[in-house]
């Protein structure tokens, strides 16, 4: 999976050519604005790049949906959606969150530019073998819990760099109850808690998943992957590097506070105190984070008021988020002076929650309703924060200046963002539904 | 990718350690969609005043350190965010050597990937070096990659370490995808078996 101009120029320059197109696919995503596609796209840069790119592969023959496809979207929702992601497979893409594919049962994860052209050219890539880490997570989530909030609890539980070197296994009877769009969500963070990639054992949830999208194998050649990708579970007691284990019953909705993943809170919390804490590096920067966010040592997060809603991003888009969210949204209207915003993961996911009339719940409730993409994921298209805006977010980040210069982001699920949406703060979505 | 055997060339002495790649090319230009094209960025800051105009105090918008080839600093070059644009921005500005007493790793490795040849040396000796290096025109150094020197102006030879296998990819000019294509008989062997076991696995194809 590709978006990397310089990895095609490289190709170029050597005289180089692509080894396996047809085991290739290109998208864009990241610059694309996700207002009316019919129109030209205004900034001269986003432009440019896409322009590259679709030059790029037809000079390289290289697959593509492209913008006006309704089968274009963040590459990590394609992948899968399409049947191109597989269990049992290697899946890079110049895109640390690659590691969503690993929900698929795959080995996904993220690879610099000139990797990029590497694996263009030879179809292979250099490694060392990651660590290996299992979390485990047992129990029935409660009512209001989603995987996001599973997955912000273990982020809490085991730090930004918990994972560093490691490529985590997600393992137990929450992760096993959970959907495919749930382990997505959970192995596209799991960059954030430092892993190379994460990944789930594929089982009946990712066959009857895979069955019948378009590019999956199918009749015969279905059943006879069916029986390789059974094949390749853990083995009973093979070796982890690391294992932590948690309860699905000990986890609330959940969301961040400051500016790192890992500083999150259950919504019934407070915003911690940095004088309590004795470690004076983590003191100052807990201060500045507080300063940053514009929130007070011991206040109850619940309650503060948001100025923007985004629903959306490689980590939350999928049909089943916004199903979640819609949910929330039936029937009630986002609150005086926000703005909230839904941006499907793909055409697809749009079109299906059109069909599903979800569209008509969201216009009706005063969101947004756009187009697919990665949207106020990142600064990089039209839709950013302005500085102070203070936003409730299905992404994945919630560094400094992430969603546009001065924005303040908290981190949490979609059922939590709607519910902040027509509340107009952060709110316990238990209450709503 | 160029071999890289020996190069003698005008040094240019940038004093300062932590020397970060936002500083050697700032993140605002990395939209752009060619690794060509970055040298008139890099070091962007200390470049240009902020009318755009040259900063005439710094020593790369100074003659003859405007052809510089090579760069030495201090400690820690290459730190921060993982960029290649910064090898790619040092390339095209003429950069093919970085002196320093130390590298950040990513830096250094992307230095390799882009035929640049970062050389490792101790801070008295890059303090002497940078001195050699103010002599104006006879800011003249050579380094001979195959015999593992810097040569000084005065013809003091400095030796230093480099890795035996990055050397030969140096000195062949091979690229990590050249390196690899030498075993394409072997990919070639594993496709092979990997198709007829796997018959199954799509080929992706979009009219
Ligand atoms: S949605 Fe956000 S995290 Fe995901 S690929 Fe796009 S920019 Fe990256």
């Amino acid at each position: 999976m590709s978006h990397q101009p310089q990895a095609f120029e490289g190709l170029r320059l050597a005289g180089r050519r692509l080894r396996h197109p047809e085991r290739t696919i290109a998208v864009v995503d990241h610059n694309v604005p996700t207002s009316d596609r019919t129109q030209p796209i205004e900034e001269p840069e986003s432009r440019n790049q896409i322009e590259t790119l679709e030059r790029n592969v037809k000079e390289f023959g290289v697959p593509y949906f492209p913008l006006l496809s309704a089968n274009q979207g963040i590459v990590h929702v394609v992948g899968p959606e399409q049947g191109i992601s597989l269990p049992g497979m290697t899946i890079v893409c110049g895109d640390s969150h690659t590691s969503t594919h690993g929900a698929m049962g795959s080995l996904a994860f993220g690879i610099g530019t000139s990797e990029v052209e590497h694996v263009m050219a030879t179809q292979t890539i250099l490694q060392r073998p990651a660590k290996n880490m299992r979390v485990i997570v047992e129990g029935v989530p409660g009512h209001g819990v989603s995987a996001k909030d599973i997955m912000l609890a273990i982020i809490g539980h085991i730090g930004t760099a918990g994972g560093t070197g490691h490529v985590i296994e997600f393992a137990g009877s929450a992760i096993r109850g959970l959907d495919m769009a749930g382990r997505m969500t959970l192995c596209n963070m799991s960059i954030e808690a430092g892993a190379r990639a994460g990944l789930v054992a594929p089982d009946e949830t990712t066959f009857e998943y895979v069955r019948g999208r378009p590019f999956a194998p199918k009749g015969e050649d279905f059943d006879r992957a069916v029986a390789y990708w059974k094949t390749l579970s853990t083995d009973e007691g093979a070796h982890f590097d690391k294992e932590v284990t948690l309860r699905a019953e000990d986890i609330s909705p959940t969301l961040t506070w400051g500016t790192s993943p890992e500083t999150v809170l259950p919504i019934s919390g407070t915003v911690p105190d940095p004088a309590q804490e004795p470690d004076e590096a983590r003191r100052t920067q807990m201060q500045r984070m507080l300063d940053y966010m514009g929130l007070q040592a011991g206040q109850a997060i619940s309650g503060t008021p948001v100025d923007v809603v985004f629903i959306g991003s490689c980590t939350n888009s999928r049909i089943e988020d916004l199903r979640a969210a819609a949910q929330v949204a039936e029937g009630r209207k986002v609150a005086q002076g926000v703005r909230a915003m839904i941006v499907p993961g793909s055409g697809n996911v749009k079109r299906q929650a059109e069909e599903e009339g979800l569209d008509k719940v969201f216009l009706e409730a005063g969101f947004e309703w756009r187009e697919a993409g990665c949207s106020m994921c990142l600064g990089m298209n039209p839709d950013r924060l302005t500085p102070g805006q203070r936003c409730a977010s299905t992404s994945n980040r919630n560094f400094e200046g992430r969603q546009g210069p001065g924005g303040r982001t908290h981190l949490l699920s979609p059922a939590m963002a709607a519910a902040a949406a027509v509340t107009g703060c952060l709110t316990d979505v238990r209450e709503l539904v | 990718m160029e071999k890289f055997t020996t190069l003698s060339a005008i040094a240019a002495a940038l004093p300062e350690a932590n020397i970060d790649t936002d500083k050697i090319i700032p993140a605002r230009f990395l939209k752009t969609t060619q690794r060509t094209g970055l040298g008139q960025h890099a070091f962007d800051a200390m470049r240009y005043r902020e009318d755009g105009s040259e900063n005439p105090d710094f020593v790369l918008n100074r003659d003859p350190w405007r052809k510089a080839e090579i760069l030495i600093t201090f400690d820690n070059l290459g730190c921060g965010s993982s960029r290649e644009h910064a090898p790619w921005a040092l390339l095209d500005f003429g950069i093919r050597c970085v002196i320093a007493p130390s590298f950040a790793d990513i830096f250094f490795n992307n230095c390799f990937k882009n035929g640049i040849l970062p050389i490792s040396l101790p801070r008295d000796v890059c303090e002497r070096l940078m001195d050699d290096a103010s002599m104006g025109e006879n800011a003249r150094l050579t380094v001979d990659l195959a015999r593992q020197v810097v040569i000084r102006p005065d013809g003091e030879e400095v030796a230093f370490e480099m890795d035996p296998f990055r050397k030969h990819l140096l000195l062949e000019g091979l690229d990590d995808i050249g390196q690899t294509l030498q075993h394409e008989q072997g990919i070639t062997r594993y496709e092979n078996r990997e198709n007829q076991e796997k018959s199954w696995m799509p080929s992706i194809h979009i009219d």
